[in-house]
């Protein structure tokens, strides 16, 4: 509440054209969030799902497929090339095939 | 469904997402946002109020373009949000956190929060821009996280100066270049810390801080509590959230995040033809002049009793020189008025008078110039990555 009062107090200064004051001390103590997670999300249904839900959500949320444009199969071949080269996904080369058809069919055009 | 989208999002209200027989309440509020695959939900993460998230984990959440039109400064709670990889401390303690200062130095240095306190206060207001802000709006679009422009944000950042703190280390000769890491890591120790340099002469340079407040208070946890780098001018991946370790090297930074990703084509605007390949590329660096207005939304209506348009402008740390305004989509132009100078590095308020007839449409423009001289382009030249976005923006809409 204090904190609130004072970051109100700074902007209004600042917006007055006046500069803040002088000094700020650094932080003390601990701060803690609770991440919502992945709060719902899932990878859309269709052939192969479970392959892309077992080798695409260790590192982030399906979000970052889901809100891609629509990749071709060549786009997405290349994403899971660079997962597994640029970020050391661990996906076998038996893998890759059924993902990217998924993915494909799911959030691409052929 | 565009138009739809942006107007809601102006109003502040939400469509609802999905169309379902779920009592009102559990459907979240989502946004649309003005490109292919662009539903967003709008949700309250810790310390902010409800953003655009693009994903959960790790957390990357967009800002209501509205919040722009709002003051010059862009509250904390509404500060957009950008992590690589997800994980990410949910517990830090400022009075415990310490900065390594190691490499090619005289004194290795472990600072506390304290020890920061000793050196000389700095502030500065300075804009934090995402590399990719905007790269939804990116033709051909390019595969990444999928911003519209509300990847930036505002703020006074107070600190100490990074050259403060690499005197007291003291560098030897061979220092070269000064890299940062911060507590985020990767979920698998395959994938790459992320880390980021900048030369030395950089990194002593007088505006370089280490930031422990932003407008006036500490930093909100998602936007690096306790301390992050600031780099004003340059986009927002060199500014290292909760800072915990500065190396100086001596040789130029290969790790992943410098060395393959982060690059734009070295060519004269740093554009290529889409699809090209077997370019030069340099490390992404410092921002372009960019402008927009915050009162009116591209498709919307406005009400001819609207008679003030107004927005921002800011570039890479010339500061503004002039902004301008066309109602013909860029044929004819007139100045604006630019609002109080706080800073060659800050967002700069501009308004201009706004006359327009019930009935007609328009296409409203926005150009800014820095002091620099450099404008922003007709169009908007193409590079793989979708970084560097700086066209002039248009605005079509119907007087009601
Ligand atoms: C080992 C961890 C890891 C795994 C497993 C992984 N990714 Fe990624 N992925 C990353 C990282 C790191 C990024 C870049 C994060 C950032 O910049 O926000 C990323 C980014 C992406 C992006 C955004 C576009 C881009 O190129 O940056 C897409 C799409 C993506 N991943 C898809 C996938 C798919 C599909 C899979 C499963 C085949 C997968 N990921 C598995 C780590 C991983």
């Amino acid at each position: 509440m204090k904190r609130v009062a004072i970051a109100v107090a700074a902007v209004l200064l600042l917006g007055a054209g006046v500069a803040a004051a002088a000094t700020v001390a650094p932080p003390k103590g601990p701060v803690s969030i609770s991440l919502p997670g992945d709060a719902g999300m899932a990878f859309k249904p269709g052939p192969g799902v479970g392959a892309a839900q077992a080798s695409c959500l260790t590192c982030h949320s399906s979000a970052y497929v889901s809100t891609q444009p629509v990749l071709s199969r060549a786009q997405w071949t290349a994403e899971v090339v660079k997962m597994r080269t640029a970020y050391g996904a661990p996906i076998t080369d038996a893998q890759v095939p059924p993902i990217v058809d998924y993915l494909t069919a799911q959030y691409g055009k052929p | 469904m565009r138009k739809i989208g942006r107007r809601r999002f102006l109003a502040g209200s939400v469509a609802a997402l999905g169309a379902s027989a779920l009592p009102a309440r559990a459907l979240a509020d989502s946004v649309q946002l003005p490109f292919a695959n662009g539903e967003r939900p709008l949700l309250a993460f810790p310390q902010k109020r409800p953003l655009l998230v693009l994903s959960p984990r790790p957390p990357q959440l967009e800002t209501p373009f509205a919040v722009f039109d709002q003051g010059v400064y862009t509250p904390n709670d509404a500060f957009f949000v950008r992590w690589h990889l997800s994980n990410i401390p949910q517990h830090v303690d400022a009075s415990a956190h310490r900065i390594a200062v190691t490499g090619e130095v005289n004194t290795p240095l472990s600072l506390s929060l304290a020890d920061l306190a000793a050196l000389p206060q700095v502030e500065i207001t300075a804009v934090n821009q995402c590399s990719g802000n905007g790269r939804g709006l990116s033709a051909p679009r390019v595969a990444g996280g999928q911003w519209d422009n509300g990847a930036m944000g505002n703020a006074l950042w107070t600190g100490v100066r990074l050259r403060d703190v690499l005197d007291r280390a003291g560098l030897k000769a061979t220092a070269k270049q000064v890299q940062f890491d911060g507590l985020e890591g990767p979920v698998l120790p395959t994938t790459p810390d992320f880390r980021k340099s900048l030369d030395v002469d950089k990194a002593r340079g007088d505006d370089i801080l280490i930031a422990y407040a932003m407008n006036g208070v500490p930093l909100p946890l998602l936007n690096g509590f306790p301390v992050r780098l600031i780099v004003p001018g340059w986009y927002s991946t060199y500014w290292v959230k909760m800072l915990s370790a500065i190396t100086v090297l001596d040789h130029v930074d290969d790790n992943f995040w410098m060395k393959t990703a982060y690059r734009i084509p070295d060519t004269p605007d740093n554009s290529v033809m889409p699809g090209a390949t077997g370019f030069p590329t340099v490390p992404i660096n410092r921002m372009r002049v960019r402008s927009f207005a915050t009162n009116v939304v591209d498709g919307a209506k406005i009400d001819v009793k609207l008679q003030e348009l107004r927005g921002i402008a800011f570039d890479g740390g010339s500061g503004i020189k002039r902004v301008e305004v066309s109602l013909d989509g860029g044929t004819t132009w007139r100045d604006a008025a630019l609002g109080p100078d706080v800073g060659k590095y800050s967002f700069r308020r501009w308004s201009a008078s706004l006359q327009t007839r019930a009935g007609q449409t328009y296409t409203i423009a926005v150009r800014a110039t820095a002091n620099d001289g450099a404008t922003q382009p007709a169009t908007q030249g193409w590079n793989p990555s979708g970084y560097l976005r700086n066209v002039v923006e248009m605005y079509k809409v119907a007087v009601g």
